[in-house]
């Protein structure tokens, strides 16, 4: 519990599991909430670091803010597309977005 | 009160939270990836998140576990809810998976996570020589007002503009002929 391996493993751990979201779902709310949990390892591996290796331990903290912003933003612009491209073809489903295939 | 505290020792009971904290993001995490259902994988996400929220205030930053819990569990998810609402109707079938499919996504997965634990076991990790023991809100935000001062307005801009996309994008949409 108070090692940084710990942490370390539990983020590469939740990592792997966004990883196998992402390519195992084809709706794009459920693509969306795993690369959530790929963000959410991110931050713990920042805070991890933050609070047992480096100089200053604020950074770590600001960075995982801005990892939230982002966040933030991203699944805006995500769900906006999903809400626009659902009522274009009647369905969320990544293998009917085929309409740029060349 | 000091039969209680002998018998409950605090860091047996710092242990049993950590463990707990643990359980609780991994069974999120599970539940948001598994099931079919829509509803079930964002509900899973909450738990999700609220167990990382606890990792951070056992990494010593309670505040930031507050910002988690603010904006991942009370902005994020709840707009993926809206989503789910307004796209996608729950009565339709969800389709069926396909086992070769899922097969290659747990393999890509369990190669990502022997590839990530490989490098976290091989590097020898090194703590700084100094090491400030300062971590209060107040030194957090004189940081983000003086140093990561261009971050902090370069993110609200961001937010600004992804929040007009969004309304650009979305009303768009609706005005086009389907």
């Amino acid at each position: 519990m108070n090692s940084l391996y710990t942490y370390l493993f539990i983020a590469a751990l939740l990592f792997s599991l966004g990883i196998f979201g992402v390519f195992q779902r084809r709706s794009l709310i459920g693509m969306l909430i795993a690369i959530e949990l790929m963000l959410n390892a991110a931050s713990i591996n920042f805070m991890a670091f933050n609070r047992f290796l480096a100089p200053d331990p604020i950074v770590g903290q600001i960075y995982t803010l801005f990892i939230m912003g982002i966040a933030a933003a991203e699944a805006a612009i995500a769900l906006s597309i999903i809400v626009a491209l659902f009522r274009r073809l009647r369905s969320i489903n990544i293998e009917r977005a085929q309409e740029l295939r060349g | 009160m000091n039969s209680v505290q002998s018998l409950v020792q605090p860091h047996l009971l710092a242990q049993a939270g950590f463990a707990s904290v643990v359980a609780l993001t991994f069974a999120g995490a599970l539940i948001a990836v598994f099931p079919r259902n829509i509803l079930y994988n964002i509900l899973g996400l909450i738990v999700s998140l609220t167990g990382v929220a606890g990792l951070f205030v056992y990494l010593g930053s309670p505040f930031i576990a507050l910002m988690q819990l603010l904006i991942y569990v009370g902005a994020i998810c709840i707009s993926i809810i809206f989503a789910i609402m307004l796209s996608r109707p729950l009565h339709l079938s969800v389709p069926k998976r396909r086992l070769p499919k899922v097969g290659l996504a747990a393999g890509v997965g369990v190669a990502v996570f022997i590839m990530l634990a490989g490098i976290i076991s091989r590097t020898p990790w090194q703590p700084a020589v100094s090491r400030s023991s300062d971590w209060s809100v107040t030194t957090l935000g004189h940081y983000l007002l003086t140093r990561y001062d261009l971050v902090f307005e370069a993110i609200s801009l961001v937010l600004l503009v992804a929040i007009l996309g969004a309304i650009v994008i979305s009303g768009y949409a609706r005005r086009r002929p389907s």
